[in-house]
């Protein structure tokens, strides 16, 4: 009876690491750069286009185990060419603006990308299944699993725990910590807040892409991608309190449950399902799960 | 002052179109929009960002489509009035809500309602037509039957008396102590509060009060367009709701009907010769906006007024 739920739960969990590397990126350029990053699910969607686009190139070259490179490779490749040019010429701009200014600068960045992706990749939806078969399925107690949701689940917990590592002990993760805390006090130290800055959001921008990348072998890529998932990350974001990366793994869990809770009772619905819980946890705790309250201002 | 500028963009926008009669039509839409940004704009007043005012304005639409449908209301008027009333409860309602949220976490929240909404005007097929939308007839007015060529002037001028008319009541509202504390609320609301003015009561008669506005937008789109989309509420539509009130500037209340009208007329030209490039357009536009314009286009024409005026 109990074994029912076990292909929802994994399906849900599989849900819930895509969700998570987008959240936790959205969540990380929020805390260090205090920017609500409208434009962070466009690059979800171009690492979704670039991993399909490059994987078919690698597999039609080396076969399709070369194709599986692509999934790195892509949101490395997006990172390193967006990540610092957008944070040089836009962000630092707005650091300091009204948010109104901040997001909407940051919309005009969603708008563009949007249609650069257009102009790159055209209307037609794209899709690579190959990844995703190589790894084929395993049976464990005669429930059918497929082996590449276990990898992504895997995975998301990597990167959690991986990003609680480094932002504890290494280098670049202190001085991180040290930019968060107090921006003005780091600088004082000697810290170079602007260099912390390039990185923070070109590791923002690498999670958003390498969500995308991972995705694209389950589901197709095709325009619309970017502003779906960016209400999407949102919505975890804002559950697990912005700036948390265990409130956006938290969030990410309990969003991806609910809403393949929702596909097999009431599929109509799942759309609204991560909207529904973000209502009822903010109504709850006004400033999310793990949030807490800022000073007021007197 | 103000009023003068209205009055101006109200002989321009009454003349262009005899001139250029395609402008007429872009014109309705505008007018539309810019009312949805005007609400917008008036919570920017208060520091508050919405990215989810696209409700109201599908609440509008989608209120007029169904007292249309099968003929329950069918005068023009009425149906403005009806509409109007129904994006003002919804406002309410919500707005009982947010008033206990600030900055970006009223964003948020904003978005999410809007999402919801969306997704039940996608999925309720037998209600709402699903992604295929509702068709809007053309009205009556005052009994009278009408046919499509004669209600297009007569909405086109209709909505320039509406811009004026908004345009001007929220100017006073904005001026009005209510208006003032609304800015309050941005520079410092534990002062407001220590005034004995209750901070969330202020909020909320302004979230109520751009929520009609976002309503009575989508009427006026609804009628104009003849057909709505449950796209209406879609979050990219809030987000042009904001850019519309920044690009136009927040600091008067014409500006949120040059920035709708100047959005349009770039809309109109882009689907002409570049029709997957009109997002990226307008993002450049919004961003050179913003870069070189703080004051956004309303700011601009003011300033160069007083250059002419000091030579």
């Amino acid at each position: 009876m109990l074994s029912a739920y076990i292909p929802l739960v994994v399906d849900g969990l599989a849900d819930a690491a895509l969700i998570f590397f987008v959240a936790v990126g959205l969540t990380l350029v929020f805390s260090v750069m205090r920017i609500l990053n409208v434009a962070h699910g466009s690059f979800y969607a171009l690492g979704a286009y670039a991993s399909v686009v490059i994987g078919i190139w690698l597999t039609g070259r080396g076969g399709p185990i070369l194709g599986l490179a692509a999934l790195v490779v892509s949101p490395i490749l997006i990172a390193v060419l967006l990540g610092p040019l957008i944070e040089r010429t836009l962000l630092r701009w707005t650091y300091g603006r009204p948010e109104a200014l901040q997001i909407l600068v940051t919309f005009g960045l969603f708008l563009i990308l949007e249609d650069a992706q257009k102009l790159l990749f055209g209307v037609q939806p794209y899709s690579n299944a190959a990844p995703m078969q190589i790894f084929g399925i395993s049976q464990i107690g005669g429930i059918v699993y497929l082996n590449y949701q276990l990898l992504l689940i895997a995975m998301a917990i990597g990167v959690a725990i991986g990003l609680r590592l480094m932002l504890k002990h290494t280098r670049i993760g202190k001085l991180i910590v040290a930019v968060v805390a107090d921006q003005e006090v780091a600088q004082t130290l000697g810290i170079d807040s602007s260099r912390v800055f390039i990185l923070a959001f070109s590791l923002g921008v690498f999670l958003a892409a390498l969500g995308g990348a991972l995705a694209s072998p389950t589901v197709g890529v095709a325009p619309g991608l970017g502003s779906e998932t960016i209400v999407l990350a949102f919505a975890v974001a804002a559950i697990g309190g912005l700036g948390q990366i265990e409130g956006a793994a938290l969030a990410a869990i309990l969003v991806g449950l609910t809403r393949s809770a929702a596909i097999y009772f009431a599929p109509e619905f799942q759309p609204v399902a991560p909207y529904l819980v973000m209502l009822a946890v903010l109504l709850v705790r006004p400033y999310g799960l793990f949030g807490s309250v800022g000073l007021r201002r007197i | 002052m103000v009023f003068r500028h209205i009055i101006g963009l109200a002989v321009a926008a009454a003349i262009l179109p005899l001139a250029v009669p395609w402008l007429g039509f872009v014109f309705v839409l505008a007018v539309g929009k810019g009312l949805a940004a005007l609400g917008v704009a008036m919570l920017l007043r208060g520091g508050l960002i919405s990215i989810g005012h696209a409700l109201y304005f599908a609440v509008g639409a989608y209120a007029t489509a169904f007292l249309m449908r099968d003929g329950r209301v069918q005068d023009l008027l009425l149906l403005l009035v009806l509409s109007t009333i129904t994006a003002t409860m919804a406002g309410l309602l919500v707005g009982a809500f947010m008033v206990r949220y600030r900055a970006i976490f009223f964003a948020m929240l904003n978005l999410a309602v809007s999402m919801v909404f969306f997704t039940l005007l996608s999925k309720m097929y037998h209600l709402t037509g699903g992604t295929d939308g509702l068709r809007v007839a053309t009205p009556t007015l005052l009994g009278f039957e009408l046919s499509r060529a004669a209600f297009n002037p007569i909405l086109q001028y209709g909505s320039l008396l509406l811009m004026v008319g908004t345009a001007l009541i929220v100017d006073r509202y904005l001026r009005s102590p209510l208006g003032e504390a609304l800015s309050a609320v941005h520079s410092n609301e534990v002062r407001l509060e220590y005034l004995g003015v209750s901070a969330r009561s202020v909020i909320l008669i302004a979230y109520t009060a751009s929520a009609a506005l976002a309503g009575l937008g989508g009427a006026v789109t609804a009628m104009a367009v003849g057909h709505i989309v449950p796209e209406l509420s879609y979050w990219t539509i809030s987000g042009q709701l904001v850019l519309i009130a920044v690009l136009g500037g927040i600091g008067g209340t014409p500006g949120a009907f040059i920035g709708a009208f100047f959005l349009e007329l770039i809309r109109t030209f882009a689907v002409g010769f570049a029709a997957d490039a009109w997002n990226a357009i307008i993002g450049i536009a919004l961003l050179v906006v913003i870069f070189f314009l703080p004051e956004g286009l309303y700011g601009l024409l003011m300033r160069v007024r007083k250059q002419e005026k000091a030579q």
